[in-house]
């Protein structure tokens, strides 16, 4: 079969429906029972680190409290 | 050593662009090579008197110089845009302004790409480079990876909008529609592209959030699908080295359609998608509450990014292309309105519990301004989009209405909103120099978008029913110049909207200035420190 024909019947059958099933299937995803509170922790992030980025080891940690002590 | 490299690599391309400037074919293409060379040879001289400096210290805090200047930028390259913008709107109104003694470089036909570049490309590319930035750093809880490989982004990005307004100037061009730069003008801009990403999914992945928020969804899919469409649509050979002039690689109905395919996307990615990562993450902050509904706004991500990209043919209606095609085209710009109107109604929704903030603070009237008119302009488009409206509204001053409604209401007053948020944060300030100022930037602009709309309509819908206006016998009753001297006082509203919209803009270059000089600063934030 002819290059462009062969992804032409693969673009409208397969590749379709698998771009239909996986939409549909974010939209329940999205819409999940029990979702709720993950949803608002999500909703909740740009609040959290404004000003600094959270600290990334123990030892970042460590002269953290040391600095907060002070 | 990695000095050592810098230097080495500065040297050659300063010496392969002077090399280049000898030899170049055409006048536009040896300008650009010179100002390769100045710029290489500048950064030459630069690293090798820093060469041997002690390394500072490696910060560890959020990078936010690079925003500050993104900001600076974004205000610069808008009023310039702007008054571009306005400028041309007077030539069309006042054939005089294409001066004599300046034909063939400040004619309309040289500035139009120059104000659609600057407004699109310099104003809301640094836009969103600068509050990709910012956002994705405080969203991830993370400095932004790859350490001054965003001072390259953002140099490099001013780089190419030098080359790219310079070229337009000189006659650079390769014809198409929003992605007017020639052959080594996208490859550079590809260059910085694939950068961006890095810094940008190198960021994300070093989150400590677990969660991706979904501004960086949005800015993500821009970031990625600009990458797609600017290669995809700027292939082409150049026919010669040291020559601006290249062959595009598709011809005829194809090279249409890939053009619109590009055309409509760097709309609906660059300046949608993009700036809803701006609307997710800004509004939420500065109304102080988080986003309406979370679901919501994951539907609207995959619901916007799974039809936009099947609607560019709407640009080609009754041409060349076949019919089942723009039927597409047109079918998928419809579904488009609910998930369009799912993310207005997301972010206006964003202030229910906080509408009072309306009357008190003029920078979230400006962000609500911009969602009321990104629904506005994604129900005109569709509608335009149908075959029977389009016959009447394309090629005429409606698009124009339509587009700028869109731009100067939604990705305008949006930034604006953005960049009044990030003023005092970046610059340490307690708040804005001044927010009465805000106002008045506020209603010059609105006033200015509103004549500009309303006379594009008026315009636009009158050019379409004279041209298509036929006699008893079945001529056209108007010829194109009468339908050009009706339009006149319509073109002299607009040119008045386009100025206060760039009073506007003054009004805002100056009160940033004045935060970051003059505004009191931020009391230091007191540290509550755990009980253990």
């Amino acid at each position: 079969m002819e290059t462009y024909t062969a992804m032409r019947a693969f673009a409208d059958s397969w590749m379709l429906l698998f771009l239909t099933l996986f939409f549909i299937g974010v939209i329940f995803w999205a819409l999940r029972p029990g979702s709720a509170r993950v949803h608002r922790d999500s909703a909740d992030i740009p609040f959290r680190h404004d000003n600094e980025p959270a600290p990334s080891d123990d030892a970042d940690e460590a002269a953290r409290h040391k600095e907060a002590r002070t | 050593m990695w000095d050592y490299v810098k230097i080495a690599v500065y040297g050659v391309i300063a010496v392969c662009a002077a090399i280049a400037a000898s030899y170049a074919r055409d006048f536009a293409y040896q300008v650009h090579a010179v100002i390769v060379m100045l710029v290489a040879a500048g950064l030459f001289l630069w690293t090798v008197r820093r060469t041997g400096d002690p390394k500072p210290v490696p910060e560890t805090g959020y990078m936010d110089d690079v925003v500050r200047a993104g900001v600076i930028a974004t205000a610069f390259w808008g009023v310039v845009g702007f008054a571009a913008g306005t400028f041309i709107a007077s030539q069309l109104a006042f054939p005089w302004l294409n001066f004599e003694w300046a034909q063939g470089h400040l004619n309309f036909g040289r500035l139009r790409p120059l104000h659609t570049s600057a407004v699109i490309f310099a104003f809301g590319g640094n836009a969103l480079i600068a509050t990709s930035f910012y956002v994705v750093q405080r969203t991830s809880a993370a400095r932004l990876w790859g350490g001054n490989a965003a001072w390259f982004v953002f140099w490099g990005y001013q780089l190419f909008i030098i080359l790219a307004a310079t070229g337009y100037v000189l006659g650079a061009t390769q014809s198409k529609e929003y992605a007017e730069p020639e052959w080594y003008v996208d490859w550079w801009l590809t260059i910085v592209w694939v950068v961006y990403l890095a810094i940008f999914l190198g960021t994300i992945f070093r989150r400590k959030e677990p969660h991706i928020y979904v501004a960086n969804w949005f800015y993500l899919s821009f970031i990625v699908t600009v990458a797609m469409l600017h290669i995809v649509n700027n292939l082409s050979v150049p026919v010669s080295l040291f020559g601006s002039k290249s062959v595009q690689v598709f011809a005829g109905v194809q090279d249409a359609m890939i053009q619109w395919w590009y055309g409509h996307n760097a709309v609906g990615f660059f300046l949608t998608a993009g700036f809803l990562g701006m609307m997710y993450y800004f509004v939420p902050k500065q109304a102080e509450r988080p986003v309406y509904s979370y679901k919501l706004s994951i539907i609207h991500f995959w619901a916007l990014i799974f039809l936009y990209i099947w609607a560019g043919p709407h640009h080609l209606h009754y041409t060349a292309l076949p019919d089942w095609a723009s039927t597409l085209g047109m079918v998928f710009s419809i579904m488009l309105w609910m998930p369009s109107w799912g993310g207005m109604i997301n972010g206006l929704m964003t202030l229910s519990g906080a509408w009072d903030k309306l009357r008190t603070d003029p920078v979230i009237r400006m962000m609500v301004v911009a969602v009321g008119f990104y629904g506005m302009s994604t129900f005109e488009g569709p509608m335009m989009s149908i075959k029977a409206v389009n016959s009447l509204s394309h090629y005429t001053d409606w698009t124009i209405g339509h587009v700028h409604s869109g731009a100067l209401g939604w990705n305008g007053m949006i930034t604006f909103g953005a960049l009044y948020f990030l003023a005092p944060r970046l610059w340490g300030k307690e708040r804005l120099y001044s927010t009465a100022l805000v106002s008045w930037h506020f209603w010059l602009a609105t006033i200015g978008i509103v004549l500009y709309a309303a006379s594009m309509w008026v315009s636009g819908i009158m050019e379409g029913l004279m041209w298509r206006e036929v006699d008893a016998q079945g001529f056209l009753v108007n010829s194109f110049a009468d339908t050009v001297s009706a339009k006149f006082p319509m073109y002299v509203v607009r040119a008045i909207g386009g100025g206060l919209y760039v009073l506007g803009g003054l009004i805002m270059c100056f009160n940033i200035w004045k935060t970051a000089t003059s505004a009191p600063a931020r009391q230091p934030a007191r540290v509550a420190a755990p009980a253990e």
